[in-house]
């Protein structure tokens, strides 16, 4: 029996054709996604932001870019070598094989799977490990105490994340992510789940680790976080892991609660436009409302994210199941799959 | 009752929308932004920048050797030697400041009975290695040549305040 056959290696060749359709566009919206981020930071506080490389600097991303590129990569001499190169890898790398779920238009999936969310949900937790390697490794006080803090808030507010996706999937009654976005034909789940939209926007900040629940690379405290003494492609690599984690999350929330692809108004008008133009400008809002808290509000103290996490969010988000499941039993609207 | 608030009024995240609302409005408001290397801001006609060596309209050299600026400049800056020169008069032979020793503090120019050492408008002066900021006699008189006409403006309109 012959495995590498012409027609396998056709099928491998297609296959990382799909791979490369996605990586390369979404390391050019990561790039984009720094230029934006201190384009809107710098709107806010009265400022031009980058306006030199290229019109209005739209060429800075790639010029940082090739200033990374060109840097030395320092392995501090007390470090784990191994796991120090390798936590960056596996921190960008999980950052990326999420992706391969998401349904960007109705058929433009690279593998439409039936238990969808629990796979993104699966790896967006993984991406822990790359954090914990990295603080770990790095021998380093500050390293160390970024990872511990990361851990413990992704794991808390991974909690109410998991019940804001029970709550959807009460109401879809399927994993399949294409099915969640279907099923919001007609009404997007963010209106009758306003509150769950909240906590997961919320959520999704802590998650990914952006302001202001940055604290595992709170620079006035801990210099960098856990990537304190990484330096060239290394620190590259878990730059563009966040950064593609922060346009993950927003996908997730886009699925879950703005109707993934489906235009805002089933008409005429709005059905012309393709359905993956919808999902970017979705993508983009809950983006943009990153950047936006970013710049507007200050960085919570630890005790503070913890109580937010535990005491707050987890009571309010499994009453909000409680409460939907209640709903959809005495009106009779569970949802009835039979694929 | 006011706790019953205070927790409606987290709960519903009342000051965080207030504040995002702030924001999103601060985004619209011009900036306040100098584009420097294209647009510079206006500078005080006191403003201490970099030094030079002033010469009396004749060409003479205004400087007499007094050393008051080098005894009074707090980061021992400046260095003077002075000689007897063939018409009797006395002026220096080196005046030299080190200029990443400097603080731009503008004592040197309140000792100077004669105007000579002043500070200029200029602050763009930087260069790619230390030995170019030890600036020496020759020049700091280049550099009253080049900025005699702004220093002579701005030493004129502070005239009534000294």
């Amino acid at each position: 029996m012959e495995v590498l056959n012409l027609e396998n290696l056709k099928y491998l060749f297609i296959l990382a054709l799909y791979v490369l359709a996605i990586i390369g566009p979404l390391l050019v919206a990561v790039a984009f996604l720094t230029y934006l981020e201190r384009k809107v930071i710098a709107l806010v506080q009265y400022r031009k932001g980058p306006n030199v490389v290229g019109f209005f600097g739209l060429l800075q991303p790639f010029a940082d870019g090739v200033k990374l590129f060109s840097k030395e990569t320092i392995i501090p001499a007390s470090s784990s070598k191994l796991i120090f190169v390798l936590a960056p890898m596996i921190s960008f790398s999980l950052s990326l094989i999420a992706w391969s779920v998401i349904p960007v238009s109705e058929n433009l999936v690279l593998s439409n799977i039936n238990v969808g969310i629990l796979y993104l949900f699966a790896v967006s937790s993984l991406s822990i490990y790359g954090i914990i390697m990295a603080g770990w490794a790095s021998n380093s006080k500050y390293a160390f105490l970024g990872a511990l803090r990361s851990a413990a808030q992704m794991v808390s507010y991974e909690v109410s994340i998991g019940f804001v996706i029970v709550t959807v999937l009460l109401c879809v009654g399927s994993l399949n992510l294409s099915n969640i976005v279907l099923a919001q034909k007609g009404c997007w789940y963010v209106f009758p789940l306003f509150p769950m939209f909240v906590v997961f926007v919320i959520s999704a900040l802590a998650e990914t680790n952006r302001a202001p629940f940055d604290l595992p690379e709170d620079e006035s405290a801990l210099v960098a976080g856990y990537f304190t003494e990484y330096s060239s492609m290394l620190f590259a690599m878990f730059f563009l892991g966040e950064y593609s984690a922060m346009i993950l999350m927003s996908s997730l929330g886009t699925i879950l609660f703005l109707g993934g692809w489906l235009p805002p108004f089933d008409n005429e008008l709005f059905n012309v436009i393709p359905g993956f133009i919808w999902f970017f400008l979705k993508v983009g809002l809950l983006l943009f409302i990153f950047l936006w808290v970013r710049a507007t509000l200050p960085r919570f103290r630890y005790d503070q994210l913890m109580r937010l996490g535990w005491k707050v969010f987890l009571p309010l988000s499994l009453l909000w199941v409680v409460l939907t499941a209640t709903f959809l039993i005495f009106f009779d609207l569970l949802p009835n799959y039979e694929s | 009752m006011k706790k019953i608030y205070l927790v409606l009024k987290s709960l519903f995240l009342i000051d965080i929308a207030k504040g995002l609302y702030l924001t999103f409005l601060r985004m619209f408001s011009p900036s306040v932004t100098i584009n420097y290397p294209y647009e510079k801001g206006k500078i005080s006609p006191r403003f201490r920048g970099e030094h030079a060596l002033r010469r009396y309209p004749n060409g003479e050299e205004r400087c007499i050797a007094c050393k008051l600026c080098e005894a009074i400049c707090p980061a021992l800056a400046i260095t003077i030697d002075a000689e007897e020169r063939e018409d009797g008069s006395r002026r220096t032979t080196k005046y030299d400041i080190d200029m990443t020793k400097c603080i731009y503090c503008g004592l040197c120019q309140e000792a100077c009975p004669v105007d000579a050492i002043v500070q200029g408008p200029n602050y763009e002066f930087a260069t790619e290695t230390h030995e170019e900021l030890i600036y020496n006699k020759q020049k700091l008189l280049d550099n009253g040549e080049r900025w005699e006409d702004a220093l002579h403006k701005n030493i004129n309109s502070d005239i009534e305040y000294r």
